[in-house]
């Protein structure tokens, strides 16, 4: 099992290791600042982390020692608009869509036969590709200027964001993302061109006309199962939605409990069956239910769920879990989650019992493995 | 020659001591600052070349008009501060 994970948080970067007395802070970066999200890139070591400046911008750095330090490396930026093209504007507020740099929200590797590779996703909806270990950036320009992208809007944030980005590891040009809220998108060609995969999927959150449309979706964090990349989970604003087809169709899973709002979502690495959850009160309390914090763990594809509590916090507890903020190891028993309040949890046992890490981080983005 | 001076609070994160350029609006001076100081440009500038919106421009005192493209004059001189905005109380 890994015995060593990153934990992307308001107020910095924190490496959690693994020794004979348990779990503890092992290195720490970026205190103070952002931390919008981390990738410990398991092909050659390195360590990439985006750093959200409140007034300088967002950042993107690298480590190849590990975490015990940093160096700033390019950040993905949007080239120049056009002269000829307009800006969009919000479907609904009355606001432009920028043309930079928001918010750095999503990071994944290539490959495992192209290192160096980085896929990016950003605020206000711009996928970016590294191919030299963020020493360079490009934007997507196939899947920035598709045309529904006028009809994409913001959920949480204002402008519509890419949290989710799965590659293939069967062929690396195969690639599904997760837009909020712009549904799910899948390229065969490395980019080249895309299609909108939300069949199935619903938004009670539109009128009833619009509650079909693919690219208006609200999937909070969509994820494969790397060893069987056709099964895909999403925790979406109005559900959990599994696909068994590569995407093309989504079915709704019913089972959940104890509710269906959640952000994070992780899949078994092998086991496309085994997924976990993080239930709350749905969109306008976003709290646990009854203040107990627990998992929600299926083993059989969805059918059924166990609520995990042994271990959480059962008492007037507000924790919320962000998307990036469940993983699970390549072993699938190791799991970790943090919250909005600072806590951190891990399992060794696929969530039957849970221990405590920290209660008293700052508020957590993401939590990562460093693969074993 | 026009004086540029940054707040102490992106010393932090880049580099960025006071220096003396030339140029005759915001536009002409940012762009010999980071001419000798790359990192820095976007720290202050978005990928679309205007002022950050946590970010603010003082010419002698007195903040910047145009924020998009950097069109006020500079009178030779001048002393320009790169600030940060107080936001968030």
């Amino acid at each position: 099992m890994s015995d060593q994970m990153f934990v992307a948080t308001r107020k910095g970067l924190f490496r959690i290791d693994r020794t004979g007395s348990g779990w503890s802070v092992g290195a720490t970066a970026f205190l103070g600042d952002s931390v919008t999200m981390v990738l410990p890139d398991q092909r050659d070591g390195s360590v990439y982390a985006a750093v959200g400046h409140g007034h300088f911008g967002a950042k993107m750095h690298r480590s190849t020692d590990n975490g015990e330090s940093f160096e700033e490396i390019a950040t993905p930026a949007y080239p120049e608009r056009p002269e000829n093209v307009e800006p969009i504007r919000h479907p609904y507020k009355d606001m432009e869509i920028p043309w930079s740099l928001e918010l750095i929200w999503a990071l994944e590797a290539g490959g495992e036969d192209e290192t160096g590779v980085l896929w990016c996703g950003t605020l206000p909806g711009g996928l970016f590709r590294s191919g030299d270990h963020g020493a360079s950036w490009q934007l997507n320009e196939s899947l920035w200027n598709e045309p529904t992208r006028k009809e994409w809007f913001g959920g949480g944030y204002d402008y519509p964001g890419i949290h989710s980005i799965c590659v293939d590891p069967r062929d690396t040009n195969h690639i599904t993302i997760g837009i909020s809220c712009g549904g799910s998108w899948q390229t065969n060609d490395g980019g080249d061109t895309w299609v909108c995969r939300s069949d199935g999927m619903y938004a009670e959150y539109m009128p009833p006309e619009m509650r079909g449309v693919g690219h208006i979706q609200d999937p909070h964090r969509v994820v494969h199962c790397p060893g069987h990349p056709d099964a895909l989970w999403t925790q979406h604003h109005n559900g959990v939605f599994k696909s068994i087809d590569g995407g093309r169709n989504w079915s709704d899973v019913t089972a959940i409990k104890p509710s269906k709002f959640g952000f994070a979502v992780a899949v078994h690495p092998y086991d496309p069956n085994i997924a976990w959850f993080v239930p709350a009160v749905k969109d306008e309390h976003r709290i646990p239910v009854d203040g107990k914090v627990v998992v929600a763990r299926t083993r059989d594809g969805g059918h059924s769920f166990d609520v995990l509590a042994e271990g959480l916090p059962q008492t007037h507890a507000y924790d919320l879990v962000f998307r990036h903020a469940l993983d699970v190891d390549e072993t699938g028993s190791r799991l970790a989650f943090g919250s909005t309040t600072g806590s951190l949890w891990c399992t060794s046992n696929q969530g039957d019992s849970w221990e405590t890490i920290s209660a008293n981080l700052p508020p957590i983005h993401a939590v990562r493995f460093v693969g074993v | 020659m026009i004086n540029v001076a940054f707040t102490d609070n992106i010393q932090r994160h880049v580099e960025c001591p006071p220096c003396a350029v030339t140029g005759s609006n915001v536009r002409e001076v940012l762009d010999a600052v980071f001419e000798t100081n790359a990192k820095a440009r976007g720290y202050v500038l978005d990928d679309a070349g205007a002022v950050r919106k946590h970010m603010n421009v003082f010419i002698n005192g007195a903040q910047i008009k145009d924020r998009t493209n950097l069109s006020d004059p500079v009178p030779d001189g001048a002393s320009v501060y790169i600030m940060q905005a107080l936001s968030g109380g």
